[in-house]
């Protein structure tokens, strides 16, 4: 992954099954969020592949890359949601673009997934009017509308209070038991991590690679590299 | 009695003593802000500098009052060149504060080839660059144009995605929104047409043919000129703006991993208001400037009502409001080109935000005025 001639990774290989709780974690500046953006589809990469089951996702047209992105969710690090619509018009657009659910339908559903979200009520708020937590939030619900195969949240928690963030991780164990949707985060959120994560890839932004692929737990009891240990051990160290 | 108080410090004492190999650097007095540091860094590091080197250096303090980040900053240079020169540094004598911040401020090393360094270019070389970035532009341009026509494309099929409302919206601001400033301006261009080609005419006695000049000129140059020329000020900075903003918080972003094309759901609908609202405005334009120069004619130039709307009547045909409104609909897509195309392209601060703004009205005037002498020239050819 390059920027010009700035290189930010290399030699990444890495791979997501179904209904992984998958986590990209490292240091600042190590290139987690663009990762993110090359796996859905905002930057091409320098060089390499990005496969969704066995569709090269770079090389095929625009069209079936356009059909692959409306199977994913993406929750942006702001919410990014729409400023000039309220929340129940930001998550209706999908579903009125995609869909053929008739209006009354649909608010049935956005109240839902504003529900679950813990937002019932505020449908008719505009974004400026609420606090990032609550954006969030509300991005999420946009990101959940079409119930998506694969979810991708770019650091959900920063900006949530402890409870929320509780409330985040059970919504995404509970979203990939009950609808099965693969889950990829980014996050630092050590807490969240050992909670719910079943894989993860570490990227280190000194020799801007990756160190370590694997369930998160494993690595904090087997891994070697210090790096590593400081990172899951919150600068501890083991055996702590 | 008691004696009196001791007067607070006001300068930051540093003293250097040195015996066998060890120097010692002892601070003392006020390093607030506010207080003037006897000897600046510099001249620390050169008495350090000279022989024989000491192979220790220890920093103590003594009588040391208020420091607020001066001091840090001064130890800190001292504590780099001794560490460059492979002395060994002491601390302990200083405030225990301060020992804390000095360590804080080491313990991340500098990432090699993060540092930005300014080197200055030579003349040649920023020429080159503005080409490059030049030619960049004007790729970015085809490929904006050629995605709208894609979008035209769909929507012409009826497949393209947007928000009726929005389209709605749009036309809202970009029509009625401008009559009152296409108004006054277009009633004021009449009006100074008629003056200019008075002045001329009246020394022949032609007055009425005042009638000919405001009514040929306003439908076929000044009506769409003008009106395309606030247009650009109005709606396309405003186009650029909020694309832009949009940009800066990752809603077209977005709107691509939700499968939903910007360029369908965001320029279309402000390209198509733009559109449909600037052929009706050059006509209001056009109704404004002949009135404009009806003012002034009749009233100071002793020609009848009557006399100048037939006169007008005769002089201007259909073809000429054909080609006025033909070039609102050229300069109306330009508009929009340049003001979406800027938005989408904008950087991701607010200060590109104001650039996108600013170039999208400059390219638009640019395009404008282009486009006008084109259509002029091509229609002064074929003679019509």
């Amino acid at each position: 992954m390059a920027y010009g001639d700035f290189v930010i990774q290399h030699d990444l290989n890495f791979t997501v099954a179904k209904g992984d709780v998958f986590i990209i974690m490292g240091g600042s500046g190590c290139g987690k969020s663009t990762l993110l953006k090359h796996m859905i589809g905002l930057q091409k990469p320098a060089k390499g592949v990005v496969f969704y089951e066995d569709i090269d996702f770079w090389q095929t047209n625009v069209d079936e890359r356009v059909l692959i992105m409306r199977r994913i969710g993406v929750l942006y690090q702001t919410g990014a949601l729409f400023s000039s619509l309220t929340l129940s018009e930001n998550i209706a657009l999908p579903l009125g673009e995609f869909t053929d659910l008739s209006p009354s339908e649909t608010q049935d559903i956005v109240s839902y997934k504003l529900a679950l979200v813990g937002l019932a009520g505020f449908e008719d708020y505009y974004p400026a009017e609420i606090s990032g937590g609550m954006q969030k939030r509300a991005g999420l619900a946009r990101a959940m509308a079409m119930d998506p195969e694969i979810l991708f949240f770019d650091e959900p928690s920063a900006g949530l209070d402890p409870v929320s963030a509780r409330l985040l991780d059970d919504l995404i164990i509970s979203l990939r038991d009950t609808l099965g949707t693969t889950i990829v985060v980014v996050t630092h959120e050590l807490a969240s991590i050992f909670a719910i994560a079943n894989n993860c890839v570490f990227l280190d932004p000194e020799t801007k690679t990756q160190l370590a692929t694997g369930d998160p737990n494993k690595l904090l009891a087997e891994s070697d590299d210090p790096k590593i240990i400081q990172f899951l051990t919150r600068g501890v160290g083991r055996g702590q | 009695m008691n004696p009196p108080a001791p007067a607070r410090p006001t300068t930051g004492e540093v003293t250097l003593s040195s015996e066998a190999s060890v120097a010692t650097l002892q601070f003392s007095g006020a390093w607030a802000n506010g207080s003037a540091i006897a000897k600046p860094a510099g001249q620390v590091l050169a008495e350090l500098a000279t022989e024989p080197k000491p192979a220790r250096v220890v920093l103590t303090s003594q009588d040391l009052a208020d420091w607020d980040s001066r001091l840090p900053t001064y130890l800190l240079k001292i504590t780099d060149y001794c560490q460059q020169a492979g002395m060994e540094v002491d601390v302990a004598g200083l405030p225990t504060g301060v020992q804390g911040l000095l360590r804080l401020a080491r313990a991340v090393p500098e990432r090699a080839g993060a540092r930005r360094l300014e080197k200055p270019t030579p003349l040649l070389a920023d020429i080159g660059k503005a080409v490059l970035d030049g030619l960049k532009d004007a790729k970015g341009l085809v490929a904006f144009v050629g995605e709208t026509v894609l979008a035209a494309l769909n929507l012409l099929r009826g497949k393209a995605r947007f928000r009726a409302v929005d389209l709605v919206l749009c036309i809202q601001e970009a029509g009625p929104g401008a009559l009152a400033i296409v108004s006054l301006i277009s009633l004021l261009v009449g009006l100074i047409l008629a003056f200019v080609g008075a002045v001329q005419l009246s020394m022949f006695g032609a007055q009425i043919y005042i009638a000919d000049l405001v009514g040929l000129g306003t439908v076929r140059e000044m009506g769409a000129l003008m009106t395309a020329v606030i247009m650009s000020g109005r709606t396309g900075a405003a186009y650029a703006a909020q694309l832009g903003s949009m940009n800066v918080n990752s809603e077209i972003d977005a709107l691509k991993t939700m499968g939903i094309s910007p360029m369908e759901f965001l320029v279309l609908p402000r390209m198509l208001a733009l559109v449909l609202m600037m052929p009706l405005l050059g006509l209001y334009a056009d109704l404004m400037g002949i009135l404009g120069g009806a003012l002034v004619t009749v009233s100071a130039f002793d020609v009848s009502l009557v006399q100048y709307y037939n006169e007008t009547h005769r002089a201007v045909h259909l073809s000429d409001f054909a080609i006025g409104l033909g070039k609102s609909v050229v300069f109306a897509v330009l508009i929009a080109t340049a003001g979406c195309m800027r938005g989408m392209q904008c950087g991701r601060s607010a200060s590109a935000v104001g650039e996108a703004a600013t170039a999208a009205v400059v390219n638009s005037i640019v395009y404008i005025v282009v486009a006008d002498s084109l259509i002029t020239l091509i229609c002064n050819r074929m003679g019509i």
